[in-house]
């Protein structure tokens, strides 16, 4: 604040010398008026988000989707959630940018240029879901520290890239690899360059998957920079943070990454399960994996109001971590009775699916409907919270939106 | 030819930041004259009902040049209480207010949240602002239990045809 207040006045002081009068007028300026040119930018205008999205943090930038502007099949850039952990990279060059695999696993470090990761290998599509670890902690209680996520901070786009399985073959990786862990250009909070804001990964299981790709394009453009331009791992189906963004160094570690939140209880839950409020040690504490079996309607907007007699179309996504969602369910009446949904088969392995139905509505009153998805292995969502866990992560209760009929 | 393009393309740069040096000349005159003829001018007052509890906020202002509107702090969406200013100063250099006003946490765990934030994220010793921020913090962003799911909250209800 002070420095800002500093630039402010240094410039009034500029402008006024430039407008040839003394200083002494910068004092019938109002308070709190800032020249134009000072003013923070507008998120929305600056990502190209839809205007209903909600802002939890402007630093690092936090936004959330809601579930009604989720409606698409295919996630345009206007509806995406985002979740950084630090500041935007700065003077991003495309020209020079490079890709370095390096660590402990393999036989020799090797770097590739943008150029080289597109003519070299082959490039792949796929729809993925990325869900961050934290959608849904607003819901705690006793409530957990962190950006409140709500509901929407969820999306399934389309990505195009390299298999990161294909790059790793070129390198060479050692019989020793357990991990993955990424490096990216974003710039800690402090501005300290000796700290990273993230730094995560994933087992090799995961990393050798057809799906993990090294993407350069999504929804057939360019990455928008709030989203990785111009690299970003994509890891389907596993908490948001594994996809890192902007990244321009992936090591191949022979122990489980150590990198920034990594360890300690970051995206980590309770191995086994506690009281809510319980306090846990660092080292009951496990990383999280494939993300639960969870669902959105998105269609219609929650507050509907209806009159008797009037059939109710309503439609959304499901999705399932690593799994398919096998069967998808409706309840009226507060979960007292269950009534299937259509659902589709995913485009592709960890692809979001899409669910409808109709309902009418016996007499006039206040409704909820509520939505349960259950994966391949037969679980199912909880209509309460599931697991409490000291930061907030894997909240998949059963969506809800209200419905009034007159 | 590389020359003369670069040459041409500072005869532009020049040109548009003399036309723009022109307006925002003529821009601040134009602003500077219609103060100095209207002092008294009511154009940047937010709200023309004065009510006494802005005036006592007023004249807060004129010392820690900070504004209060219905309790909350504009510029950082803090509720308005003793701490305030040690707080803005504290919180607010490396991230966002808005990454505190979300949270609610008791005394116990906003400690531990500074402490986290001083081992790990470069946050400096609070020395006696410490238990002061605390206090506000603890007072104003306190939890309140909201069982196992909450009622359904919906902003706007509308007819669906």
């Amino acid at each position: 604040m002070q420095r800002r207040d500093f630039i402010s006045k240094t410039i009034l002081a500029s402008a006024t010398l430039a407008a040839g009068t003394t200083i002494v007028y910068g004092k019938y300026l109002p308070k709190g008026y800032k020249p134009l040119i000072l003013q923070d930018p507008d998120p929305f205008s600056m990502f190209k988000k839809d205007k209903e999205m909600l802002v939890l943090n402007d630093k690092p930038w936090n936004i959330e989707s809601k579930a009604h502007l989720l409606n698409d099949d295919i996630t345009p850039n206007k509806a995406m959630f985002i979740r950084n952990n630090g500041l935007l990279p700065e003077n991003i060059d495309v020209e020079n940018w490079t890709l370095t695999i390096d660590g402990e696993s393999v036989s020799k470090t090797k770097t590739y240029t943008l150029n080289d990761l597109k003519s070299k290998f082959k490039q792949y599509t796929y729809q993925l879901t990325l869900e961050c670890g934290g959608n849904g902690r607003k819901e705690f209680n006793p409530p957990a520290k962190g950006n409140q996520w709500g509901l929407g901070a969820v999306h399934c786009a389309e990505w195009t890239g390299v298999r990161l399985r294909d790059v790793l073959e070129d390198v060479e990786i050692k019989e020793d690899a357990v991990y993955i862990g990424y490096h990216a250009a974003d710039i800690h909070l402090s501005r300290s360059p000796d700290k990273e804001p993230i730094s995560r990964g994933c087992p090799m299981k995961k990393a050798l998957e057809d799906e993990t790709l090294i993407a350069f394009e999504m929804n057939g453009e360019a990455i928008p920079i709030a989203h990785g331009y111009p690299l970003r791992l994509v890891a389907g189906g596993w908490p948001a943070s594994v996809s890192g963004k902007w990244i321009n160094r992936i090591s191949i570690r022979n122990i489980v990454h150590d990198g920034t939140k990594m360890t300690g209880q970051a995206y980590r839950v309770p191995c086994k399960p506690v009281a809510p409020g319980e306090k846990v040690a660092d080292k009951d504490m496990c990383i999280i994996e494939s993300m639960p079996v969870k669902s959105l309607i998105t269609y219609p907007k929650t507050g509907a109001m209806l009159k008797l007699g009037q059939e109710l179309s309503f439609n959304g996504h499901a999705w399932a971590g690593d799994l398919e969602v096998a069967k998808m369910e409706y309840s009226i009446d507060f979960g007292s009775t269950w009534h299937e949904c259509e659902i589709t088969a995913p485009k592709n392995r960890l692809a979001w699916q899409h669910f409808s139905a109709k309902t009418s509505f016996p007499e006039v009153g206040y409704y909820e409907i509520w939505a349960r998805a259950t994966d391949s292995n037969g679980k199912s969502q909880p209509m309460v919270l599931p697991g409490w866990n000291p930061k907030g992560y894997l909240n998949n209760a059963c969506h809800r939106i209200a419905v009034k009929v007159s | 030819m590389d020359k003369k393009e670069r040459f041409l393309q500072e005869v532009k740069v020049l040109s548009k930041s003399l036309s723009l040096f022109t307006i925002a000349f003529f821009g601040i005159g134009f602003f500077l004259m219609f103060l100095v003829l209207f002092p008294d001018t009511k154009l940047f007052d937010k709200s023309p009902n004065i009510t006494t509890e802005e005036v006592v906020t007023e004249s807060l202002e004129e010392n820690s040049e900070i504004e209060i509107k219905d309790g909350i702090h504009t510029e950082t969406g803090f509720i308005a209480a003793n701490g305030l200013e040690a707080v803005i100063n504290n919180c607010t250099n490396c991230h966002s207010a808005k990454l505190v006003t979300q949270n609610r946490m008791t005394r116990e765990g906003w400690l531990t949240t500074i402490r986290w934030m001083q081992k790990t994220q470069n946050l400096w010793d609070l020395g006696d602002q410490e238990s002061i921020i605390l206090d506000y913090l603890a007072k104003n962003y306190a939890p309140e239990n909201k069982g196992r799911r909450q009622n359904l909250t919906v902003e706007e209800w509308y007819e669906l045809k």
